[in-house]
């Protein structure tokens, strides 16, 4: 194996590791927080993706302007989400599993509203102008696009951090998470709390699927494999768990990479291997010290 | 009131028995037919799903995998041996279902509550992978035609009440389990898991008990689908089955025992009706799960109960 194919598909695997994080990240900030497990995260996915074809080949925009704009749109339907129907059932006995059934209501909706609106044909995304090419380092050929993802990803990475570990909103958050009723006692509006960070967490999801249009065809039903996809990535790093999510992001995508370059037809299968060894040797997530274990 | 509840029960399994058993003497097509075996598998189907979740509080969103199983043991048999090995191959699949179980079973309920659930799907879609990508085996998408029960089964008449008699003794063995000790014991596992331990009982080993019973008459529903249909397709194993079972069983009431097989007629009846006339089926079963999770939690059977109570109160304070 020559290193500039380990390098290419390095590359390859950071751009999916990205994108990956960028779901997972409000996957897990949604369940830290509100403690929701949100099964239709990966329908905002979808949804952000077909924002984003809506805004660059109907409404003319620049692909940038597409990206805030489906980011902005599924972060409103994520809002519209959660206030109509999710918070109507915050609180009652054995919540759980009624949230999932409502978050997978979600999905079968948001799914088939995206049949009516787009048709069940692929739609492409252009990828921007100045993004056509590739890089040429070192005799190795690397597509600008997906550096530029990756680039994006690290900044979405910082900035999240930085929000949630040095701001005030962010540490609102935090405490949130861990204890509502005291937080509601020092003035803090809990349910506009869990409300904007559904909202954030959404956008973050379609902003995801609006940045990988141009590189996946769009289409309705992705929802479902996203969602796989991420909870495998919690999986390997612990939910819940920031940094956790960002480095199962990354084991899982360079897996993806390399396996769907060495044997192509058995990739989709190799994920749910990780995810397997990862729960026979450590079910917790490889990088939390705590129990998962809530029943 | 527990007998009451008990001659209840026995009533309703007897007028159930009835009706479906003379359902075919009464001038129906072959069509309703096939409708009335759909009620009864996929009310299998719903009655040990509801084990898992109603009484256990395991809400798996993985149980199309027993389901495909089944069905593709019985399926493949016939494909690549021949129409005789139909009924070995239900018992083929049983034997599979019972060691599938408890090896993801041994996985599985090592984490609890949401990833319990996500973790089933996960393990529910990546069999769906393999049968979908595994083309020269099973067929891939173009699932396995003409799959008809050797002998004297190949009569549709004679199929029906094959599939009728298993069904009965199923839901009969869950209802005798579900009232036995070990009954009583699931229900503290969902209820306070804690005490569990108090009664020198394993949450655990119940939880894993349970998920390889239930997963058994999931496959045996399965199989039985194979020679009802006469053919399989990887959409049994699609993660939308197990979400249709969900429906059933939450439309029907989670609570009561007969719940989930009133929610499975009502949904084949409704799907026949609406599903026909449109495409967009999925959207018409996310409105309702979302008015039945919002509005009506209890279920059909539930929901009607807490009617019943309340008006008999009412009658008393007024009387």
């Amino acid at each position: 194996m020559d290193p500039s194919f380990i390098i290419v598909q390095f590359i390859s695997g950071l751009t999916m590791a990205t994108l990956l994080f960028l779901v997972a990240s409000g996957l897990t900030l949604i369940f830290g927080v509100g403690n929701v497990f949100n099964f239709a995260h990966g329908s905002f996915y979808m949804l952000g993706a077909y924002f984003a074809y809506e805004a660059v080949s109907t409404l003319h925009t620049n692909f940038w302007v597409g990206i805030l704009f489906a980011a902005g749109g599924a972060g409103i339907a994520g809002i519209l989400a959660e206030s109509l129907f999710l918070k109507r059932i915050y609180g009652r006995s054995e919540e759980g599993g009624f949230q999932l059934l409502l978050t997978y209501s979600f999905i079968l909706v948001i799914d088939d509203i995206v049949k009516i609106v787009w048709g069940t044909e692929y739609k492409s995304v252009l990828r921007p102008a100045g993004f056509h090419g590739s890089l040429e380092i070192w005799g190795l050929t690397l597509p600008l696009y997906n550096i530029a993802i990756i680039v994006i990803g690290l900044l979405v990475v910082v900035i999240a951090w930085f929000t949630l570990s040095h701001t005030r909103p962010g540490r609102v958050a935090r405490a949130t998470a861990i204890d509502r009723e005291t937080m509601a006692a020092m003035g803090v509006n809990v349910p506009l709390t869990m409300t904007l960070v559904f909202g954030i967490a959404t956008a973050l999801g379609g902003f995801a699927g609006a940045l990988a249009a141009p590189l996946r065809s769009v289409t309705p039903g992705a929802g479902i494999e996203v969602i796989i996809d991420s909870l495998i990535v919690v999986v390997i790093g612990g939910m819940g768990n920031f940094w956790g999510a960002w480095l199962g992001a990354l084991i899982l995508g360079e897996v993806m990479a390399f396996a769907v370059a060495i044997i192509p037809e058995w990739a989709s299968v190799v994920s749910y291997v990780v995810m397997v060894l990862v729960l026979i040797f450590k079910p917790e997530g490889l990088f939390s010290p705590r129990q998962v274990r809530t029943v | 009131m527990e007998y009451r509840k008990s001659i209840l029960s026995v009533a309703f399994v007897i007028i159930l028995a009835v009706g479906f058993a003379v359902a075919p003497l009464a001038h129906t097509s072959g069509y309703q037919i096939m409708l009335a075996s759909h009620i009864l598998v996929w009310g299998l189907f719903a009655i040990s799903f509801n084990m898992l979740w109603g009484v256990t509080g395991m809400l798996s969103f993985g149980q199309a995998l027993y389901y495909g199983l089944g069905a593709y043991s019985v399926g493949l048999f016939v494909k690549h041996v021949g129409a005789a090995w139909f009924v070995p191959g239900m018992f083929v699949g049983l034997a599979l279902s019972v060691v599938i179980s408890l090896l993801i079973g041994l996985l599985v309920i090592r984490v609890g509550g949401v990833f319990f659930t996500v973790l089933t799907l996960a393990f529910g879609q990546l069999a769906w992978q393999i049968t979908f990508r595994w083309y020269d085996f099973t067929g891939g998408d173009d699932g396995i035609q003409g799959i008809i029960a050797p002998g004297i089964l190949s009569d549709r008449i004679v199929y029906y009440y094959f599939t009728l008699a298993i069904v009965l003794i199923s839901i009969w063995l869950l209802l005798r389990l579900s009232q036995s000790p070990m009954g009583v014991l699931l229900r503290c596992v969902r209820q306070n898991p804690a005490r569990v331990p108090f009664l020198g009982q394993s949450v655990r080993m119940s939880q894993l008990r349970i998920y390889v019973i239930s997963c058994f008459f999931t496959t045996l529903a399965g199989s039985l689908m194979a020679g009802v249909d006469n053919s399989i397709h990887t959409d049994m194993l699609y993660w939308t089955t197990s979400g249709e079972v969900i429906l059933m069983s939450v439309l029907g009431g989670i609570g009561q025992f007969f719940g989930p097989l009133i929610g499975a007629g009502a949904i084949i009846v409704i799907q026949d009706i609406v599903g026909a006339r449109t495409e967009y089926w999925p959207l018409f079963i996310g409105i309702l799960m979302m008015i039945i999770v919002l509005l009506f939690p209890r279920g059909v059977v539930g929901e009607f109960q807490a009617l019943r109570i309340k008006l008999t109160s009412f009658a008393r304070r007024g009387g």
